[in-house]
This record gives structure tokens, C-alpha cells and sequence, in this order.
């Protein structure tokens, strides 16, 4: 029972500390923007990591549904409706059709060849918007649009001018898609993609459909990735062909084994560091990344279950 | 009619024969032993029947109903339900939740993104009840990976049986056991089958468990079926003494 209660603690922490951030965040030197960015790329981590922690399953080219979430959400913009939401909503079936077909296909790949091959599908996105100039901006990216103030009827959120309107909008999808996640890992379906990570054989001899669950898996993960690109494409009011590249598919598996991919807030934490220790560093120097690949290194090598993990151990259990 | 038929399988691996045109049915209720020497074929006999592997010739029926090419998981579906010979958990998960996790299985809840408070008390009672059945409630809420090996053994047997099998299939329940583990297991078992009339097949090294515990043995030696029959007879089988009894003594 004293797990559970502690477990309680940390989620109302967790959501306490980020109900407030914009409060918070400017006298410890950051800007409301920071915070979004987190909020940002912590949602596609946690989504990449329902799929590594929680099933078991590495993707090296969750940048794809990102980046087609991200410029789903910017040409629906630019050249359909000028609509926030609408684009949003673009961006997020755009990503997930495409991870449903994608996802039929790769499905009976495990380990090393499941990475790799979500690695090429990934890029051919990529050299899509790197290439089709005159509709993706090329290697110049989407930009000429903006996000819009959402017009609720009854009221008028800018979330253009104002960047705390914007942080709450972001915050919003963000416990949305998280509170879906959690419920999704603590239901009998989520309890089977434990199985699948635990041991696959097992799994199959229970009379789990192990590829079936695991497609639903990938696919649940794409969906919210999806919506962290089309969010990341309105907080920077431009689609970044490096969105969709296999780099930036690294990135995520970063921070969500940095915070640690056994904890469901795990991948948070690791955004946090990433997206801080980026924005600090990268003012010093241009070599930044070289500071997060030590960071990096030497979390995996003497805490290999995360900074999170690494919390839990010390902790008198 | 027979619960489990299998017609002259064999299976080959290249120019190897592993199993080779066996035969064996068992009724409904009944406790067989497989025996014979290693490199017998009895795991790939074992494996042909759970849908591990699929034979090269032969036939399976389990209840009357061809399950010869099927897949594991619709084979569990229909009431197969296996462990191996090493031991198949999940390590970092705890008793409880690896019990619970066959049981929403077995019950249909395996898509489920939620479940009723009702149906929730039901998983749990059962769990519960597995528990104590197998004397493993004061280690519930430990990861099974953590446990003694005679402990794994049980919660695997206990996954196998949350899923309500028809058919129990037990690969060397007792391997690597020490003598008080190996009785708690041969008790398990023997109670599965007297109280609750489970069917099971059972492979096994320890012939003292083999001859507590089996309505009948086969044995197996190089892939063939050398012989067949209660206890006793192949206890005074001459060429099951050659080539199996006697090489153990």
C-alpha cells in the first residue's frame, strides 16, 4: 500500500509542478516557450516509451509520425483551413494512417531489424519534405503560417500572442493523451503488452496474438507522437524537415532512456534535461550535443534504469 | 471420443529425424508420462502438439478437431495450455500480476482497455484462489524473477493452469529441483489430476515421479515409440530396461 501511496504523491507532484510552471519557470531563468518545449517532446517521448518500456519494442523512426503529425498540422494551415484545431487534428490522422500501414508491414520484425526498418521508413519521409520544395519548403521547411487564436464561441483563447495560453493548450493534450496512456497500461490489454516485453514466448503460449497486440501498441504510440509533432509544429509556427530524420527519432529514444524507460514519467524527466541542458549549453557552445552524448553515456553506464531509476533505488524500499 | 490424437507425426530438421511416425492418444482425464533417453525427440514430440513447431507428416487432433497446423496462441484458445523446460515467466513482474495476466487472457479480456469492478473481483478472487493452491501467497507481491527456481516452476505451472486448460502439457516439471521442491511439484500435480480431473501429459527424468504420478507411459528412444503402457508394464518391458532403465541404473 506504501507503493501506491508514494506512486499518488508523485503523479500529484508531477501535475502540480507543471500546472504552475509558467509561474515558476521565468525566476529560475527560463521563458513560458521552455516550457511548452518540454511539454512538447516529453509527450513524444512518453509515447515512444509505450512502446519501448511498456511493450518491449524499439523504434528508431518515430520522427516520421512526428514530422508528418508537425507538417499535417502546418499545410492544413497554410493552404486548407485556418484553423488551429483542425490542424491539429490533420496532423494526427495523417501521422496515424501512415503508422497503420507502416505498422502492418513491420510488425513480424523484432529487436535489431524492427529498428532499422522503422530507420528506413522514416527517412523516406524525410527526403519527401526534404525534397517537394514547392509544397513541403524543402530543406527550408514549412513556414509562411502561424497558429491561430481557437475560437470557442464563447470565448477567444489566444494562444498566438499570449505564450501561458499556449502553454495551457499544450498542457491540455498533453494530460489528455498521458491520462489515455496511463489508463491503456493499467487495463488487461496494457497488463498483455507487459507480457509481450516480459517474454514473447510466454505471451504466445498464453494465447496472446502477440504481433496483433503489438501493432495496436506501435499504433497507439504514433497517434500520440503524431500529436506531439502537430503541437511542435504550432509552438515554433514552422515544420522542420529534421523533425521527420532519424536523428531526431535518436533524440527521443534519448531522453526516454535518460529519465528511464521503466518509469512512466521517466521519458518527462529525461525531456526535461534534454531540452534544458540544450538551451543552456547550446548558448556557450555549438558543440552542445557532444554535452548531452556524456550526460548521456554516463547515466546509461551507472544508471542503466534512468535518473528516475536511479531515484527509486536509493530510496529506502 | 479421445481428447488429444496424435496420428504418426513426425518431424524432421534437415537430414535429421527428431520424431519419427508417432502415435498417442489420450482420454480425458488421464495423467501420461513421456520418458526415453535425451535426444529422444520427447520436447519435440511436446512441441509438435503445443504448436511450437508443425510436423512434417502425421496429423493432431484435440477434441476431435484438427489443430495440426494451427497456431499456439488459437491452440491455448481451444485449451492447450504448456511450460517448459526452462522455466518461461515473466521475470519483473510480480506473482500476483503474472497469475492475474493469464486469467484476463483465458477470460476473453486480453483487448480490454477497461474492466468492470465485478468482473475486476472475480480476476482477483481467482488469483487468490491459485495462490493458496499452490502455497505461494506470502511471495505474491515479489517479482517472480526474485524467487527460488522450485518457486518459478510453480508460477509457471500456475500461469498454465489459470488459463483453465483441458489439456496440460508439463515439460520436466521438476528439472533442477531439489528433493523437497520436487515433492511439493509431484503433489501439485497429483492433486491437479485427482481432485480436479485435469488432463495432463508430462515429461519427465525422475522416475520415481513418473511412476507415482502416470496412468501410462510412453517411452521414446531416437524418435520412435518404443513402447506403451500402465506402469507396471513398462516397468517389466524388457526393451525399455535395454535401452532406458538400464542405462540409468
Amino acid at each position: 500500500m506504501n507503493a501506491i501511496n508514494k506512486r499518488v504523491a508523485a503523479d500529484v507532484l508531477v501535475w502540480i509542478l507543471l500546472l504552475t510552471m509558467p509561474y515558476w519557470l521565468n525566476g529560475l531563468g527560463g521563458y513560458t516557450s521552455l516550457g511548452s518545449r518540454v511539454l512538447v517532446l516529453a509527450l513524444a517521448a512518453m509515447s515512444l516509451n509505450f512502446l519501448l518500456g511498456f511493450t518491449g519494442v524499439l523504434s528508431f523512426g518515430h520522427a516520421a509520425y512526428f514530422g508528418l503529425g508537425a507538417y499535417g498540422a502546418g499545410m492544413t494551415i497554410k493552404y486548407l483551413v485556418p484553423s488551429t484545431l483542425t490542424g491539429i487534428a490533420v496532423g494526427v490522422i495523417v501521422g496515424t494512417t501512415a503508422a497503420a500501414i507502416i505498422g502492418t508491414l513491420i510488425v513480424r520484425l523484432r529487436g535489431i531489424y524492427f529498428a532499422m526498418v522503422t530507420i528506413a521508413f522514416g527517412q523516406v519521409f524525410y527526403y519527401i519534405a526534404f525534397r517537394w520544395n514547392s509544397v513541403t519548403g524543402g530543406d527550408d521547411g514549412l513556414s509562411g503560417w502561424q497558429r491561430l487564436p481557437i475560437d470557442l464561441g464563447f470565448t477567444r483563447i489566444d494562444i498566438l500572442g499570449n505564450d501561458k495560453a499556449f502553454y495551457y493548450l499544450v498542457l491540455v493534450c498533453f494530460a489528455i493523451a498521458v491520462a489515455i496512456m496511463a489508463a491503456l497500461l493499467r487495463s488487461p490489454f496494457g497488463r498483455t503488452l507487459l507480457a509481450i516485453r516480459e517474454n514473447e514466448r510466454r505471451a504466445r503460449f498464453l494465447g496472446i496474438p502477440v504481433d496483433r497486440h503489438i501493432w495496436f501498441s506501435w499504433l497507439i504510440s504514433c497517434v500520440f507522437v503524431s500529436l506531439a509533432g502537430a503541437l511542435y509544429a504550432l509552438l515554433n509556427n514552422f515544420a522542420d524537415p529534421h523533425n521527420l530524420r532519424w536523428d531526431q527519432s535518436g533524440d527521443f529514444v534519448i531522453m526516454a532512456v535518460l529519465g528511464g524507460m521503466r518509469s512512466f514519467w521517466g521519458p518527462l524527466i529525461g525531456a526535461a534535461i534534454f531540452v534544458v541542458l540544450q538551451d543552456y549549453v547550446s548558448s556557450q557552445t555549438d558543440n552542445w550535443m557532444s554535452f548531452i552524448g556524456l550526460f548521456f553515456v554516463l547515466v546509461v553506464l551507472f544508471f542503466p534504469r534512468g535518473v528516475l531509476g536511479l531515484v527509486r533505488r536509493s530510496a529506502p524500499s | 471420443m479421445s481428447l488429444l490424437q496424435v496420428e504418426n507425426v513426425s518431424k524432421h530438421f534437415g537430414n535429421l529425424v527428431a520424431v519419427d511416425g508417432v502415435s498417442m492418444t489420450v482420454e480425458a482425464g488421464e495423467l501420461r508420462a513421456i520418458i526415453g533417453p535425451n535426444g529422444a525427440g520427447k520436447t519435440t514430440f511436446f512441441n509438435l502438439i503445443s504448436g511450437f513447431l508443425t510436423p512434417t507428416a502425421g496429423y493432431i487432433l484435440f477434441d476431435g478437431e484438427d489443430v495440426t497446423h494451427m497456431l499456439p496462441a488459437r491452440r491455448v484458445w481451444r485449451g492447450i495450455a504448456r511450460t517448459f523446460q526452462v522455466t518461461e515467466i515473466f521475470p519483473e513482474l510480480t506473482v500476483r500480476e503474472n497469475l492475474r495476466i493469464a486469467i484476463e487472457v483465458a477470460a476473453g479480456y486480453r483487448m480490454r482497455a477497461w474492466i468492470s469492478p465485478e468482473a475486476d473481483g472475480k480476476v482477483r478472487a481467482r488469483v487468490d484462489g491459485l495462490l493458496t493452491m499452490s502455497g505461494l501467497t506470502s511471495k505474491a507481491e515479489r517479482q517472480v524473477g526474485e524467487l527460488s527456481h522450485g518457486d518459478q516452476r510453480a508460477t509457471e505451472i500456475m500461469v498454465a493452469l489459470a488459463l483453465k486448460p483441458r489439456l496440460l502439457l508439463l515439460d520436466e516439471p521438476t528439472a533442477g529441483m531439489g528433493e523437497r521442491e520436487t515433492y511439493k511439484i509431484t503433489q501439485l500435480i497429483h492433486k491437479l489430476h485427482r481432485d480436479q480431473k485435469m488432463t495432463i501429459v508430462l515429461i519427465e527424468h525422475d522416475m520415481r515421479v513418473v511412476f507415482h504420478l502416470a496412468d501410462r507411459i510412453m517411452v521414446l528412444a531416437e524418435g520412435h515409440l518404443l513402447a506403451e503402457g500402465t506402469p507396471q508394464e513398462i516397468a517389466a518391458n524388457e526393451a525399455v530396461q535395454a535401452a532406458y532403465l538400464g542405462q540409468a541404473a
